[in-house]
C-alpha cells in the first residue's frame, strides 16, 4: 500500500511537471505580448525593452521554463506582472473560497443528482423516468452563465431569499453551489439511474424480495449502498470539470475564488498567475484521482491496488 | 513672472481671488454616511507609479496628490499640493511653491524630498511604471537611472525646482496625472513591492481594509488639506461583481453606484423605467472609437482606398447598435476636447463616391482584407455592421474576434490590415489635444509594438507637434489652432476612420448626492469620490 501510495505520488509529480510544460509552451507561444501590458499604451521602446529584461523575457524558451522551475521546487510561483502581488499569496487567500464551493458544489450535484437517478430507476420506462432523464440532458447542456443568472434573479431578487452574489455567510453559498450542483446532477443522476437498474436486476435483490422484505427496506438498505459504490468513485475525477465550471460561477455570483483570479489574468496575459492557478488546480485534479483510487478498494473490496 | 493658470482657471481667479484654488464647499452637502460601489475586475494595485486601469485610478486619486489637481467634475487645471508656481521666461524653469503642512496618511509631513523621490521613482527602470513616458519632457529623462531625474531640484523643503529639456504645453496636465502623485517614501521603502497594497499618500482618503478579490474600504481622511472634505466617512468597493448582478443590487438598493456602469444589454430596460432613468447619469469623455487601416500594406498604402473606407461607413446606424450611447466621430479629438475642429466636416456616408474612389485605385471589383476586433459585446456586433457597411462598396472584410491582448500584439506587430479599436478606443490620459497625437498617430508609436497600428508616420507632422507643443500655455489659442490643423491633415491622409465618441453612462441609488458631473468626471474616471455625499 506505501509503496503504491509513493509511486502515485511520484506518477503525480511528473503529470504535474507535464502541465507545467504544457502551459509555459502555450503561453510562449500565444500572440500577445506581456510586457505591452505591464509597459502601458504610452510607453517607448526603450521601456519596453527594459522591462522584457528585467523579467527575463528576452531570454529563450529553456531558459525561462528553467528558470521557473528552479523557482517552483523552492515554493516560489513568483509575482503577478502586473499586480507585483506574490502569487503564492494571491492563490492562498482565495484558495478557501473555492475550496468550500467546490465541496459544497459537489454535496448539491450528488444530493440533487442521486436522488432524481434513484426515483428515475424505480419508475424505469414510465413518463416520469423519461421526463427526469430529459430534465437531466438540459440540465447538462445549459450554460451555466445562464442558469446563475436565472436563479439568481428568481431567488435572490424576486424572492429575496438569498442575497444577490458575494461571500460570507451560509446563504451566500447556497445559489452558487445548486448552479454548480444543477450541471453535476444532470450527469450523476444517469449514472445514478443505470447503476441502480443494474443493481435492482441482480439476484442477491431478489433474494431478498424473496425473503418476503418490504420494498422500501430493500431499496434503502441492500440496493442504494450497492447502486452509490460505483458513483462515489466518480467523484475524484469529476474534480477536473468542476474546475472548469467554477470559473463561470463565480464570476457570476461575485465568488472571490481562484476561478475568478484566473479569469481575469488571462485577459491581461499576466502568466505567473496564470501559471500558479494552473498548477493548482492541476494538483488538485490529480490528488482527486489519486483518493479516488485510494477510496475505491474501501467500498469495494474487489478492486486491488498495486 | 508669477504665471497663473491661463485662461479659463484666470478668469475663475478673477471672480474669486482667493477661492479659485481653495474649494468651496458644496452648500447642500452633509457630512459622513458610508456609501458600496462596485466593479467586476479585481484592483490590481493602488500604486500611483504602475495602476492604470478603469477601477484604480480614481481610487489612486483619492488616496493621494499631485502637485496639480482639476476642478472637480471639470478638465480645468488647478493647484494640488503646490499652492503656487512661477514659470521662468524661456518656459523651461517651474518653480512651485508647496502648501505647508500637508500630512501623509502615517501623520507625518510631506515635503519637496518627498516630490522629487515620487518622480525619481517613476523613472526608474526598475518601477517598470506605465507613465514615465509621460515625463519625457524634463531634463535628464533619457539618462535618468536609479540616481533618478537631474531637472528636478529640491530648493528648500517646500519648494521643488523642475527644469525642462524644452518647452512643454502639456506639463502642468503631466503633473496632475496619477503617476505624478507624491507617495510617503519611508512605506515604500518598508512594502517593497506591496506598496501597491499598503498605500500611504496625502489624500482625501486612506485605506482601512482591503480583502483581496472581495473589499476594499476607505476612510476619509481627517487631515486632508481641503478643509471640509471628503464628505463621507467611507466608502466600501465591492470587486468581482458583474455588471449585471450590480445593476441588480442597485436595483435592490444594496449598492450606491455600479462602478462599470449600466451593462450594454440592460440599457434599454433601464431607460424604459422613468425612476430608474432619472437617476441614470450621462456625460462626454475624451474617447474616440476608430478604424485603423495599416498604411505600410495593399491596398491600404493608397489614400484613396483609405478614404473610400470613411465614406463607406453608416455611422449613425452604428451608433443605433449601441441604443445611441455614442455620437459619430469625424475626426480623431473628441468635441470635448479643446482643439476640436468644430467646423470641419469629415466624410461624409457616400458609397457610391466611395465605390468610385476604390476604382480610381485600381480596386474596381473590390478586394478581401481582414478586420480585426476585441471579443466582448457589443464589438463583435459592431465590427459586423462595419463589415456590411464594407461589403456595400465591394471589400470583402472576415472578422478576427480576438480576445484584447491579441489584437493589441497584432495591431502593435503591423500584422492587422483593419482593427476596430472598441474595448481598447483611446481615452486620454489627460485633457489635451496632445494626448491623442504620440502614442497613436506619431511616428514614435508607429514602431514595432507601438499603440499606432495604422503605422502611420508622418515627420512633417510629428514636427508640427513638438512646435505646438512647446508653447507656455497649453490653452494659447494660436497652439490649440495648430493642433486642430494637425488632426485635420491626419484626415487627409484618412489612417483612421473614426466611428464615434462614446457617452458615459452611469447610475447612482436614489441617497447619492453631488453634482452629476461627478459621476462622469472626465479626469476622475470612472467617479470623483472626493466630493459625493449622500442626502440621508
Amino acid at each position: 500500500m506505501a509503496s503504491y501510495i509513493l509511486r502515485r505520488l511520484v506518477q503525480s509529480a511528473l503529470i504535474l511537471l507535464g502541465v507545467s510544460f504544457i502551459t509555459f509552451v502555450l503561453l510562449f507561444v500565444l500572440p500577445a505580448d506581456p510586457v505591452r501590458q505591464i509597459a502601458g499604451r504610452a510607453a517607448t521602446a526603450a521601456t519596453v525593452e527594459n522591462i522584457r529584461q528585467q523579467l527575463g523575457l528576452d531570454q529563450s524558451f529553456i531558459v525561462q521554463y528553467g528558470r521557473y522551475l528552479a523557482n517552483l521546487l523552492q515554493g516560489d510561483l513568483g509575482r503577478s506582472y502586473l499586480q507585483k502581488t506574490d502569487v503564492a499569496e494571491l492563490i492562498w487567500s482565495r484558495l478557501p473560497a473555492s475550496l468550500l464551493l467546490m465541496l459544497a458544489g459537489i454535496g448539491a450535484e450528488l444530493a440533487i443528482g442521486l436522488t432524481l437517478g434513484v426515483v428515475a430507476a424505480l419508475w424505469k420506462g414510465k413518463a416520469l423516468d423519461q421526463g427526469l432523464m430529459v430534465g437531466s440532458f438540459v440540465a447538462v447542456s445549459a450554460p451555466q452563465f445562464v442558469v446563475g443568472l436565472l436563479l439568481l434573479y428568481v431567488f435572490a431578487v424576486k424572492l429575496g431569499w438569498f442575497p444577490i452574489g458575494g461571500y460570507g455567510t451560509a446563504a451566500h453559498l447556497v445559489l452558487p453551489a445548486v448552479t454548480l450542483g444543477i450541471l453535476g446532477s444532470g450527469w450523476y443522476s444517469r449514472m445514478m439511474r443505470s447503476s441502480m437498474i443494474e443493481v435492482l436486476r441482480a439476484d442477491y435483490i431478489r433474494t431478498a424480495r424473496a425473503k418476503g422484505l418490504g420494498r422500501a427496506r430493500v431499496i434503502l438498505r441492500h440496493a442504494l449502498p450497492n447502486a452509490v459504490l460505483p458513483i462515489i468513485a466518480m467523484i475524484g475525477i469529476d474534480i477536473g470539470i468542476f474546475m472548469g465550471g467554477i470559473v463561470v460561477v463565480e464570476s457570476v455570483f461575485g465568488w472571490p475564488g481562484i476561478g475568478q483570479l484566473a479569469w481575469q489574468a488571462i485577459q491581461r496575459v499576466d502568466i505567473p498567475i496564470i501559471m500558479g492557478v494552473t498548477l493548482v488546480s492541476a494538483a488538485f485534479i490529480v490528488l482527486g484521482n489519486l483518493l479516488a483510487d485510494l477510496v475505491a478498494p474501501l467500498i469495494d473490496p474487489r478492486i486491488r491496488l498495486r | 513672472m508669477k504665471h497663473w493658470l491661463a485662461s479659463t482657471a484666470l478668469a475663475l481667479c478673477l471672480a474669486t481671488p482667493t477661492l479659485a484654488q481653495d474649494y468651496t464647499p458644496d452648500p447642500n452637502a452633509k457630512a459622513g454616511g458610508d456609501i458600496i460601489i462596485t466593479y467586476k475586475d479585481d484592483v490590481a494595485t493602488l500604486d500611483p507609479a504602475i495602476g492604470y486601469d478603469w477601477q484604480n485610478w480614481s481610487m489612486i486619486k483619492s488616496l493621494f496628490d499631485g502637485l496639480m489637481d482639476y476642478v472637480p467634475g471639470t478638465t480645468t487645471l488647478r493647484p494640488g499640493l503646490a499652492e503656487s508656481y512661477t514659470l521662468s521666461e524661456d518656459g523651461l524653469v517651474y518653480t512651485f511653491k508647496l502648501r505647508a503642512g500637508v500630512k501623509f496618511h502615517n501623520g507625518r509631513e510631506m515635503t519637496a524630498e518627498d516630490v522629487k523621490y515620487s518622480l525619481d521613482r517613476v523613472v526608474n527602470p526598475e518601477t517598470q511604471s506605465p507613465g514615465a513616458g509621460f515625463f519625457g519632457s524634463i531634463a535628464g529623462f533619457e539618462a535618468a537611472g536609479p540616481e533618478g531625474l537631474s531637472g528636478v531640484k529640491v530648493i528648500d523643503p517646500l519648494t521643488v525646482e523642475i527644469t525642462l529639456s524644452r518647452p512643454d504645453a502639456t506639463f502642468l496636465h503631466v503633473m496632475a496625472l496619477n503617476f505624478s502623485y507624491v507617495v510617503a517614501k519611508e512605506a515604500v521603502e518598508e512594502h517593497g513591492a506591496d506598496f501597491g497594497k499598503n498605500p500611504v499618500g496625502t489624500g482625501a482618503y486612506s485605506l482601512a481594509e482591503w480583502t483581496i478579490g472581495q473589499r476594499l474600504v476607505f476612510q476619509k481622511n481627517p487631515d486632508f488639506w481641503t478643509p471640509g472634505v471628503p464628505y463621507l466617512d467611507s466608502i466600501t468597493v465591492e470587486v468581482g461583481q458583474e455588471p449585471v448582478v450590480a445593476l441588480l443590487r442597485l436595483q435592490n438598493g444594496e449598492v450606491d453606484v455600479p462602478g462599470d456602469g449600466i451593462p450594454p444589454a440592460k440599457f434599454v430596460e433601464v431607460m424604459g423605467d422613468p425612476d430608474q432613468a432619472a437617476r441614470v447619469v450621462e456625460g462626454g469623455q475624451l474617447h474616440t472609437g476608430y478604424i485603423t487601416m495599416n498604411v505600410t500594406q495593399a491596398p491600404f498604402d493608397k489614400v484613396e482606398v483609405r478614404k473610400a473606407v470613411n465614406m463607406a461607413l453608416n455611422k449613425d446606424r452604428i451608433v443605433q447598435i449601441i441604443n445611441g450611447r455614442a455620437v459619430p466621430a469625424n475626426q480623431p479629438l473628441p468635441p470635448s476636447m479643446p482643439g476640436y475642429a468644430a467646423d470641419y466636416k469629415g466624410y461624409a456616408y457616400d458609397p457610391e463616391g466611395a465605390k468610385a474612389l476604390l476604382a480610381e485605385a485600381g480596386y474596381a471589383d473590390g478586394f478581401e482584407t481582414e478586420l480585426y476586433v476585441m471579443n466582448t459585446d457589443p464589438n463583435p456586433r459592431i465590427a459586423q455592421a462595419i463589415q456590411q457597411d464594407l461589403a456595400a462598396i465591394g471589400i470583402t472584410a472576415s472578422l478576427q474576434n480576438l480576445a484584447q491582448a491579441n489584437v493589441i500584439e497584432a495591431g502593435g506587430a503591423g500584422t492587422a490590415p483593419m482593427i476596430w479599436s472598441g474595448g481598447m478606443g483611446w481615452i486620454a490620459d489627460f485633457p489635451d489635444p496632445s494626448n491623442f497625437y504620440g502614442p497613436i498617430l506619431g511616428c514614435a508609436g508607429a514602431a514595432e509594438g507601438g499603440w499606432n497600428w495604422s503605422k502611420y508616420c508622418n515627420e512633417a507632422l510629428d514636427a508640427e507637434a513638438i512646435k505646438a507643443d512647446s508653447f507656455k500655455d497649453p490653452n494659447d489659442p494660436a497652439r490649440l489652432a495648430m493642433w486642430s490643423e494637425i488632426y485635420v491633415k491626419i484626415m487627409e491622409d484618412a489612417p483612421w476612420a473614426p466611428v464615434f465618441n462614446e457617452q458615459r453612462y452611469t447610475m447612482k441609488s436614489p441617497r447619492m448626492g453631488g453634482d452629476d458631473a461627478l459621476y462622469v468626471d472626465p479626469v476622475s474616471i470612472p467617479i470623483n469620490y472626493d466630493y459625493v455625499y449622500v442626502t440621508e
